[in-house]
């Protein structure tokens, strides 16, 4: 479980994160959702330590992380798994030395088990015998599994997805989610997935933080949030909805086009 | 600039605090020699040669005083190639080549999030990403900059006795006279300052690039300018304490 309680962060004198507090629980598919620079990615950032809020504090599983002594905050860090937005696989390596790295550098196991694991990881996220490929040859879903493989390798009891289905067509991005939803559930870990597309929301969404304005707006679960009285977010969700029929008649036209 | 210079600083203190294992700073060292001398022989060897040409041919154009030996000639290339030229214009040659790879490889891994991911694993980026580049700069600069004299004084050699401009003993007898094995180490010892100088201030650009491809190349552009101007400040001071 991890516990966040009122967060705030600027950049610049400019308000990014306002007094965001919450729980994300173990086992669930927790998202952060709202709109391109409502603080989602910031917020996330906060949470693993890689942006340090300027008031605010971030415990995990009991465990006060933010200010810590960096050997606990090291102790905490190597528990997680990370999913970046540009999948962030190191280019010089291949799939398999990329799967395998955290293991490497966290871990003494021993080099045959370390592919074991590394084989047994790429096989679970659908990508086996793709371990001599570089990251440049593969697709932008694969990358994302491949990203899911690292993050899954050591362990981690706690996995963090930066908008893993951005950039991807509709059936790759639900392919993603339900991934991340079925890792969550098996290995029962805390998840955080920020998004803005309601599929996830719909698909993945345990326990759901609306985010407007650096600020928490709602929070709930994917069966009541169409029955929220947020107008934020009712904009929100119905934007998305407009967003997607116009994408499906512009696919309809297009098939219509070929035809 | 003063606050730049704050921040390096701190950079500078980051690589030593919380390192890898010495395992894998060894094996990251050895890739990262590998990466910049390997690849910087070929460019080296060429600039060095054609530069001891020009001063063999440029230094006999001048010496038409029928009273100076011609084997003066070959003395003045020598002190021209140890002192100043195989370790300064290699280390601006290699400013250029070396520096803007390191910068735009840190820049690229900054802004596609690789090195976030390597934070979030609870590795320390910069030991694992730069310490290794330069303690590798630092090994393989010197080695390159004695392949320069060499090679430099062997272009001289070439050029002299092609051109006709000096025979060959007249320019070995002049290399020889009143050799001064000191001058070796002292442009051995810049070597290993202008090594620290490029590969530090390169990484310290690109470690801190933010934005797109466009800040990358900015990066690898201001880390070639940067190192350029440390090295010839760091040139100067040296040849005033050291000689």
């Amino acid at each position: 479980m991890i516990e966040i309680h009122n967060i705030h962060k600027s950049f610049n004198g400019k308000t990014v994160l306002d007094g965001i507090s919450g729980v994300f629980q173990t086992g669930k598919t927790n998202l952060l959702l709202g709109a391109s620079g409502t603080g989602k990615s910031v917020l996330l950032k906060c949470i693993v330590g890689l942006i340090k809020p300027d008031i605010g504090s971030v415990t995990f599983d009991g465990t006060y992380f933010t200010n810590n002594k960096l050997d606990i905050r090291q102790e905490i860090r190597r528990k997680i798994g990370m999913l970046f937005q540009s999948s962030a696989l190191f280019d010089s390596m291949t799939v398999e030395e990329n799967v395998e790295f955290p293991l490497k550098m966290l871990t003494d196991m021993p080099k045959e088990e370390r592919i074991d694991r590394v084989n047994f990881c790429l096989q679970r996220v659908g990508l086996e015998g793709t371990n001599k490929k570089m990251p440049a040859e593969l697709s932008g879903g694969m990358k994302k599994r491949v990203g899911i493989a690292r993050a899954i390798a050591p362990n981690c009891t706690y996995l963090f997805c930066d908008e893993p289905n951005s950039g991807l067509d509709p059936l790759t991005a639900l392919k993603i989610d339900k991934l991340i939803k079925e890792i969550t559930e098996e290995y029962n870990i805390t998840t955080i997935v920020v998004t803005h597309d309601m599929n996830s929301v719909i698909e993945i969404g345990d326990n759901i933080m609306f985010l407007y304005e650096g600020k928490k707006l709602w929070e709930g679960t994917s069966d009541n949030i169409l029955d929220s009285d947020v107008p934020e977010l009712n904009e929100f969700i119905f934007a998305n909805r407009l967003m997607r029929d116009a994408k499906k008649v512009e696919e309809d036209e297009e098939k219509q086009h070929f035809k | 600039m003063l606050q730049n210079f704050g921040k390096y600083l701190l950079f500078m203190k980051s690589l030593v605090f919380r390192g890898e294992s010495f395992k894998i700073l060894f094996k990251r060292t050895i890739d990262e020699a590998i990466l910049i001398g390997i690849n910087s022989i070929f460019i080296v060897a060429l600039v060095s040669t054609f530069i001891g040409a020009v001063s063999t041919v440029q230094v006999s154009y001048n010496m038409v005083n029928a009273l100076i030996p011609r084997s003066t000639i070959g003395f003045i290339v020598r002190e021209m190639v140890i002192l100043e030229l195989a370790p300064t214009i290699t280390s601006i040659v290699l400013a250029g080549k070396v520096g803007s790879s390191i910068a735009g490889g840190l820049g690229t891994m900054q802004i596609t999030e690789q090195v976030d991911a390597l934070e979030v694993m609870g590795i320390n980026s910069t030991s694992y990403l730069v310490l290794p580049k330069i303690i590798a700069a630092l090994f393989v600069f010197p080695m390159l900059v004695i392949i320069a004299m060499f090679l430099g004084l062997l272009g001289g050699y070439l050029a002299g006795t092609v051109t006709g401009q000096l025979t060959a003993q007249e320019y070995i007898s002049g290399i020889r006279i009143d050799f001064i094995p000191y001058n070796v180490v002292f442009a051995l010892i810049k070597s290993f300052i202008f090594a620290f100088l490029i590969s530090s201030i390169s990484s310290f650009r690109g470690y801190f690039t933010s934005g797109g491809a466009l800040e990358v190349g900015a990066a690898s552009t201001s880390a070639v300018t940067h190192s350029v101007i440390a090295v010839l400040i760091a040139d100067f001071i040296s040849a005033q304490l050291l000689l």
